[in-house]
């Protein structure tokens, strides 16, 4: 293989022969990524679609057609998967990109520090998600936790956090004694807890990207709109919100697919409990594949949820894409 | 050579004032600004403190059980306790801990190399050599970037079987040793490398090889630094895909070990669980601050965390 390269640099063969010789090691060279690639992204993808056609048992063992996408449709357990995703990218993406903007505009002042301060802000991001979720769940244990220790000394009601299957709107409201119904529940707390773990994870992360995104904005535009009097909330307001748009657009839609692909926390944290409280897509689909083997149901499962990601970031461009102000 | 990844956050030259600030302001900025960080750091403060402290202290949530607050010792040798805790592993005769940061070792070391050398070769033909179809084949692997992880996670699985490769090393590696962010990177910095430095490698008697080993691969390091240090740290974190495709315990990466432990203990050994988690933690916060530079730069321009 070497001598081949080597060869190809020699420079007293025919103009034809040494083009050759260099078409040759131009596809050697590509051939190892090419054959990966090809091999683990583009060719699992029709595999993926004809294992969800079978009933897969160590091979096709009978060609169902569209039966597992009909089971899925007609799977209470998938759109209630669907749904519990949705609300977890819907209260993730308001959250995460608020206070990612909210610290990136501080940090932007003239602070003392800054690199440093982003430094630490990005750190749970870096970090393993499997040994920062196991932290959490200690943090966050009902009898034993730091978190509920510390609402115990003060004096504060303790829930029980990833261990409580119930809606937040419900425990708040029965806090006063009132009980409301079932419609109006709201995200169970087990679902709030992880997203406030998600939140800890990635607000480093928008705030890093949001820091870039500030320092494109031309300080001219600033100075110009001052010297038309124009007060800092009116800075903010029209000019850095319309010109931050496009990192602000990027990292709703890198939050919202975030969200679905979501798994491995989730799994260390509450193994998609209590119940089917925290069961996302992404968890139940695994849950198909590793506790029960069900491997064509599992793929089907895969492209369905695949599909409501492309719809809601399609959705996402339609109305969100329009706002955006590009320079 | 201009770097193509500088980002604006650390130039002291765009650092300017937006809000006129009393003094009381910017105090209130300060306190916001280290609430935040204190946010970020404590769970880890959390876990490094736990792990040195006996199990009762940390049920009971006792802060500092320490000099000069308590007379408790610190209690390292539940590092040990915690790597004993583990297991036997009886095919390579050491503990189950042990052979799980081998693993993960072994595992990341090898995606890293695996990664870099496909990278280089790939981006190497595409940057400087005159191929028909060198444009489709490069529009072709910028679209696998586009196939969700999710949607080939079952059919790779079975693959896996199919190859026989189940519960190996080659399961853990083989797939993830090619990276199209690496290629694409590459590519970049290779294509801004003035081509009379080749002319002149050329004049010299230096193949295409000697050329890339010799010019373009010490003036790429800022690059391969970024894609090793990112690919490190996703093989380090990987968790999903080593339980789908590994059994026993004595091929279990870092992540599903801890996870086995936690589930495996339900909650009554906290105090080695820190210890555990602190070791895997530990080698990725002393390569952040190593590398931070790297970490920003690779992060910032792959944009998802994989």
């Amino acid at each position: 293989m070497f001598g081949r390269k080597k060869g190809a640099g020699v420079l007293q063969k025919g103009p034809a022969g040494r083009r050759f010789r260099e078409y040759l090691l131009g596809y050697t060279l590509l051939a190892p990524a090419l054959v990966l690639l090809a091999v683990f992204e583009f060719f699992p993808l029709f595999y993926g679609l004809y294992i969800s056609l079978c009933n897969w048992r160590l091979g096709c063992a009978e060609f169902v057609g569209a039966e597992n996408y009909v089971r899925a449709f007609r799977d209470p357990q998938m759109w209630q998967a669907l749904l519990i995703t949705a609300t977890y990218s819907l209260m993730s993406v308001p959250v995460q990109l608020g206070l990612g903007l909210f610290f990136a505009y501080l940090l932007f002042q003239k602070v003392r520090g800054r690199e440093l301060f982003r430094l630490v802000f990005f750190l749970p991001y870096v970090t393993s998600t499997v040994a920062s979720a196991a932290v959490w769940s200690y943090l966050y244990n009902p009898d034993r936790g730091l978190i509920n220790t510390v609402l115990g000394v003060l004096g504060l009601p303790q829930p029980r956090w990833l261990a409580e299957p119930t809606g937040v709107f419900a425990l708040m409201a029965r806090a006063f004694g009132v009980e409301l119904p079932a419609w109006a529940h709201g995200p169970s707390l087990a679902l709030v807890a992880v997203f406030v773990y998600t939140t800890w994870v990635f607000v480093g992360y928008d705030v890093t990207v949001f820091l870039a995104g500030l320092g494109n904005i031309p300080t001219e535009l600033y100075d110009a709109a001052r010297v038309d009097g124009a007060g800092s909330w009116a800075l903010f307001r029209h000019i850095t919100v319309p010109l931050l748009s496009p990192t602000t657009f990027f990292l709703s839609i890198i939050t919202v697919i975030g969200t679905f692909k979501a798994f491995n926390h989730i799994y260390v944290m509450t193994m998609g409990g209590p119940g089917t409280a925290t069961t996302t897509a992404s968890i139940y689909i695994f849950r198909q594949l590793y506790e029960f083997n069900r491997y064509g149901y599992s793929a089907a499962l895969s492209f369905v949820l695949f599909s409501a990601i492309l719809v809601l970031t399609i959705l996402q461009n339609r109305f969100a894409g329009r706002r955006v102000v590009y320079e | 050579m201009s770097k193509p990844l500088e980002l604006p956050i650390s130039r002291p030259a765009e650092v300017r004032q937006l809000l006129p600030r009393p003094p009381g302001v910017r105090l209130a900025v300060y306190l916001i600004l280290v609430a935040g960080a204190l946010v970020s750091v404590l769970p880890f403060a959390y876990m490094v403190t736990s792990s040195l402290k006996s199990y009762g202290s940390v049920i009971t949530n006792n802060l500092w059980p320490w000099w000069p607050f308590g007379n408790e010792p610190l209690q390292w040798q539940n590092y040990i306790e915690a790597i004993q805790h583990t297991g036997w592993d009886r095919q390579w005769g050491t503990w189950l801990m042990i052979r799980y940061f081998a693993n993960s070792l072994i595992v990341s070391g090898i995606i890293v190399a695996g990664v870099l050398v496909t990278s280089v070769l790939a981006a190497y033909a595409l940057a400087q050599l005159e191929l028909p179809g060198r444009e489709f084949i490069f529009l072709f692997i910028l679209a696998t970037l586009m196939v969700p992880g999710e949607l080939v996670l079952v059919p790779k699985v079975v693959m896996m079987f199919n190859f026989g490769w189940y519960n190996t090393y080659l399961a853990l590696t083989v797939p993830f040793t090619v990276s199209v962010f690496g290629i694409f990177l590459l590519r970049q910095h290779f294509l801004q490398v003035p081509r009379e430095l080749f002319d002149a490698a050329r004049i010299d008697g230096a193949g295409h090889l000697q050329y890339l080993l010799w010019v373009l691969l010490p003036l790429s390091r800022p690059a391969l630094v970024v894609i090793a240090v990112l690919n490190f740290i996703w093989a380090w974190d990987a968790f999903q895909w080593p339980l789908l495709v590994t059994r026993d315990p004595s091929m279990r990466v870092l992540a599903v070990g801890l996870q086995q432990f936690m589930v495996g203990e339900g909650g009554v050994n906290s105090h080695l669980l820190m210890a555990f988690a602190t070791m895997m933690v530990a080698p990725i916060i002393v390569l952040y601050f190593v590398a931070q530079r790297a970490f920003t730069e690779g992060f910032l321009s792959t944009g998802i965390k994989r």
